[in-house]
Order: structure tokens, then sequence, then C-alpha cells
């Protein structure tokens, strides 16, 4: 898999951060702040299942604690905005090491894994749905307080640059990852377990370490989340959308590659703007089309999109000498 | 302490609702055990035999027990052709790829169902959904007992089919050694759908036992399938007799739990449950597959 360099991640982050120079659509922008949000939450998934292998069902777990510690300690202990944020992110990551001590000790993998992360999803959902500090069946309202201070701004644009912040902070987090021994490990693991222990790789930790930064990447999206609409509750926050919407990203866009998620975001998401054009606001259809994408790309694109236009670069790089001679012969 | 009186029929009720999960469980196992995979749509194809029993009888006047007559070679068939023609080839044999593949078919089957009928609880309100059955001790509801001796009747001849038949052979073989089954002619692509036919059509009758009493909506599979999780881990993956007996097990756990602790807590009884037995017995129990 080709990796990304800096330059690559410098251009692609400028594109992106110019657009609201170009545009004041609301819609535009909340279309983008919700992809690159998904994305964002994708490169969680991606650092622990596309690099570390391991294919977590419940990322919902993360994001959900990371949005919940950031609106409770706002709404009911008065911390300030900003490092509540920090804080949801430092939650989710120790929402993270938990499960993943739990699981990774009882050397769990493959479809254990992934059933065990969706049942500790669906435990925290639960609680959250039941217990009085989560604002149980209700949720929470974040007050309205348009004031930077605060992390809520009158205009999309400062969110959607915040995103796009977090968004290159995720890209540069997997590019050191990439570079690092620890990356290298992480694919070991992914490639042959048994393998990567035998020639002395510390492989609990290895794992323990990528699902750690896996949830923090996708409790800050969870935080932002709560930040940017001001309510969640227990099935938005916990619920199987966002641990789906987790893996779909990155598998569509390109598995274990750093643009992967981002690509996939764009993609799934226009997908599913453009099936509410046409069906106008019709629940379940959208992720009707995303289940099929996802099985349409496990079948035929494995890589991903990214996979699919290394495969066509390719094809061109060889059609392109042979194109003189066919016109002579 | 709760007195007899209340803890027996809860505990003989908790035996009639876990039969029900054991059948689920059933199909679940039974897929695992010979294709080793764990079908995450095993949920909403259990959701989408509730919608088909629940519309056999609202549109064609079925009665749930007739319409399993129906449903259960129909669910056989989807099953066959799921696993035929999509799952099989979509996934080119890797394991990491057949999880997200039954995992999407979930999604579809889930969300179509949602676009298609709303997210609207329904139930079917049948003549003898509350006739009860008085057995000196406790009163039984009818339809639960009902449903107890079908799951046994259905096990029993699933045993027999895996016993006797030429096919059940096959598929035995198949579980127990796949290269060694393919070079003795055994047709294993063929096998594997005809096993995840098998554990779908449990699935059917699975539906029409439950929804006499029971309500449906889009997302009602999922609360049976984490059951049904629960009880294949604890009795042993690819076990047909543990799941029957896991499924007792369970159905009585949350009984007492539902008593103890209210509805609510009772099914997080069942999840940490899960849970612990996940994390503290994964060798024996899962071998080392990944």
């Amino acid at each position: 898999m080709k990796r990304a360099s800096l330059a690559h991640i410098a251009v692609v982050i400028a594109v992106l951060a110019a657009v609201p120079l170009l545009t004041a659509s609301n819609l535009v922008l909340n279309f983008l702040v919700v992809a690159l949000l998904i994305a964002l939450v994708g490169q969680g998934w991606n650092v622990l299942g596309g690099y570390g292998g391991q294919y977590s069902f419940g990322h919902a777990a993360f994001f959900g604690t990371g949005a919940y510690v950031s609106a409770i300690l706002q709404t009911r202990y008065g911390v300030n905005a900003w490092l509540a944020f920090g804080l949801g992110i430092a939650g989710g990551a120790l929402i993270g090491a938990a499960i993943g001590a739990l699981t990774f000790r009882s050397g769990l993998r493959g479809s254990y894994f992934a059933l065990v992360t969706l049942a500790f999803a669906e435990v925290l959902r639960i609680l959250a749905s039941v217990a009085p500090i989560t604002g149980a069946g209700v949720g929470i309202l974040i007050t309205l307080d348009l004031r930077p201070q605060a992390f809520q701004f009158q205009s999309r644009a400062p969110f959607y640059w915040i995103i796009l912040a977090l968004l290159a902070a995720s890209f540069l987090i997997v590019r050191l990852i990439e570079q690092s021994r620890f990356g290298a490990w992480l694919v070991a693991v992914r490639e042959n377990e048994e393998a990567a222990k035998a020639v002395g790789v510390n492989t609990q930790r290895v794992k323990l370490a990528a699902m750690t930064i896996s949830a923090a990447i996708t409790a800050a999206g969870g935080a932002f989340y709560a930040q940017y609409f001001l309510f969640i509750d227990s099935g938005i926050a916990y619920g199987p959308w966002i641990s789906i919407e987790a893996l779909l990203a990155p598998i569509v866009g390109g598995i274990g590659s750093a643009f992967g998620p981002l690509l996939g975001a764009l993609l799934v998401k226009t997908l599913g703007e453009l099936t509410k054009l046409v069906t106008g606001d019709a629940p379940g259809l959208d992720l009707v089309i995303y289940g099929g994408v996802l099985i349409l790309i496990v079948a035929f694109a494995p890589q991903g999109i990214a996979g699919l236009i290394a495969d066509l670069r390719l094809r061109f790089a060889r059609l392109r000498p042979r194109l003189p001679e066919r016109a002579h012969g | 302490m709760l007195s007899p009186i209340i803890l027996v029929p809860a505990i003989l009720n908790g035996l009639l609702t876990g039969a029900v999960y054991g059948l689920v469980a059933l199909g679940l196992t039974l897929i695992y055990g010979v294709l080793h995979i764990i079908n995450f749509a095993h949920g909403a194809l259990l959701t989408a035999a509730m919608f088909a029993a629940f519309f056999a009888h609202r549109l064609l006047g079925l009665d749930p027990y007739l319409a399993a007559l129906g449903l259960t070679p129909l669910f056989f068939a989807l099953g066959y052709c799921l696993q035929r023609f999509v799952i099989g080839p979509a996934a080119h044999g890797e394991d990491r790829n057949i999880l997200l593949v039954t995992l999407a078919l979930a999604v579809v089957i889930e969300n179509a169902l949602l676009y298609a009928f709303g997210g609207d609880t329904r139930t079917l309100n049948l003549a003898y959904a509350f006739d009860v059955v008085d057995i000196g001790i406790a009163f039984l509801a009818l339809p639960r007992v009902m449903g107890f001796a079908v799951v046994l009747a259905v096990a029993l001849t699933l045993w027999l089919i895996l016993a006797l038949t030429d096919t059940g052979k096959a598929i035995r073989a198949v579980a127990k050694e796949k290269l060694g089954a393919e070079l003795s002619g055994i047709d294993v692509a063929h096998i594997y759908a005809v096993t995840f036919g098998l554990g779908t059509a449990c699935l059917a009758i699975a539906a029409c036992l439950l929804i006499p009493t029971y309500y449906v909506n889009p997302h009602i599979g999922n609360a049976f399938v984490l059951v049904a999780f629960t009880i294949v881990v604890l009795g042993g993956m690819g076990s047909v007799t543990g799941a029957l007996i896991g499924g007792l097990f369970v159905g009585v756990v949350e009984s007492l739990c539902g008593l103890y602790l209210g509805e609510s807590l009772g099914q997080i009884g069942i999840f940490v449950m899960f849970i612990l037995v996940l994390l503290l017995r994964p060798a024996g129990l899962f071998g080392e597959r990944a």
C-alpha cells in the first residue's frame, strides 16, 4: 500500500480548507462537516482495523463516550467546552484501553473481537438510556452559547475548519504510525499474529496501543458531534449507526491507507445525499444503500476506491507504450 | 427472597422462552459449526421472518403455526441463496470479509424493512394469545407451551437429519474436515449453502412461534440474536444440544433478572453474562480461529 506523503496531505488539506472561502452555503458546509466527521471517525477505525486487522463492530463505544463525557462535563459541572472536549477524547481513549485490555488479554480475535466490541457498545447504549447522569431517555441538550470560548460559532465555517484540523491531525498520526516501528509491528500483527509473536513483537501491547489511539480519534469525532449538533442521546451516541459508518468509510475508501477514510466518507455521504434527493427523507433507505455498497466493495474491490485507482493507474501505465505500436500496425 | 409462588412460574416461563431462544441459537450454532463464521445477519433474518409471519396472518389470514409450514421451506431457500450467491462469492474465502458481508446483509435487511414498513411496533391479536394452561403450581401461556413442544420436535428432526441422511453426513464431514470432504467428492459450496439454509429455516420456525405473543418491529431481531450469541458461546460453538440447554438456561436467567431488576436491566444481565463468558472462557470454547 502506498504511503501518504506530507506533500499529499498538505495539498488535500489546503484544497479542503479553501472551500468556505468559495461558498457560504450552509448546505454545502453542513454536508462537508458531516462527511469530514465520518472521515475522522473512520480514520480512528482504520488505525485498529485497517493497519492492525482487528475489525471492531462497536466503535460507537468510543464515539459515544467522547460525546457524553464532553457534554456531561459542560452541562452538569460547568467545565469549559474546550477542556471538556479534550477530556472527552481522554475518556474515549480510556474506554478503548479498558475494552482492549480485557479482550486482548482473553485472546479474542476475528469474529469474537467483532462480537465483543459490538456487545460493549450495546451495554453502554442501554446504560446510557437508563442512567440519570446521561439524561436517560431524554438525552442531553447543550445550552446555546454562541461564543468561541464555549466552542460554539455563529457560522458553520469555524466548525468546518476545526473538524478539518482534527482530520489533518489524524492524517499526521497515521503517517507517524506508518513510518514508525510500531506501525510495522501493527501490520505484522494484521498479516500473521503468530509469526509476529514468534519474532518477538509484543502483540498484546501493540494491539492495545492501536486500540487506544483508535478510540481517542473516534472519541474526538464524538465530542465534536456533541458540540456541532448540541444534542446527543443514547441512540445517537452509542447507536449501531456510527459503528457501521466508522467501518464503512475506510473499507469503501481503501482499508489501511491514510486517505481511505476520507475518500470513503465523501463517496458514501454523497450517495446518501443523492438518495435523499431522489426519494425524500425516507428512513432506512440510505443505510440499505450503504449496506449494498459494502457488499459490492468487499466482493469486487477489496482494496476500496484507493485500490481501484491504483489498479487503473497500473493498467494505464501498461497500456501507454503499446498505443503507438497499434497506430502503426 | 421471593416466595415459590412467584419464583416457580418465573422459572417455568423462563424455560418456555428459553426454548425459543434455543431454536434461534440452534440456527446460529449450526452455521458456525460448519462454516466457522459468526452470522451477523441472523438477527435481521429473524426480523424478516417475523414480518413474514405477521403479514401471512394479516393479509392471508394464515395462523402462524400454519404459516410455519410455508415459511420454513421459503427461508431455507432464502438462506441457501444468500450463502450460495452472495456471501460465498463476495467473501473470497476470507473470514474478515465474511464478517463484513454478513454485517452488511444485516444492515440491508433491517433497513429495507424499516423503509418498507416504518419503525412502528405491530402485534397480532390472536384469539388464543392469552389462553393459559393450568399445571397446578402455575399458569402457563398456551402459545409458549406450544412453542416449547415445537422446538423439541424441530431439534429432534434436525438431529435425525444430521445423523441419518446423506446430506447430514456430508454436513458433518465438512464441519470436521473441509478439505477431506472436498477430496471425497462432497460439493462443499452446496453443503455450506444447505447448512446456511437450515440455520435460516430455524429462524422461520422461531418467528412463527414468537409472533403470537410478541411484537414485531424492524429492530426486534437484534434483541434475540445477542441472546443467541450468548447461548451459543455458553453452550459451545457448533453444539446442537449445547444450544438447547444454553437456551433454557439463559431464558431462566433472563426471567429471574427481569423479576429482580426490572425489564431494561434484565436485558443488561444478558449482555454482562455474554461479555463475561467471552472474556473468561475464550480458549476452550472458541478455539484459535481468527
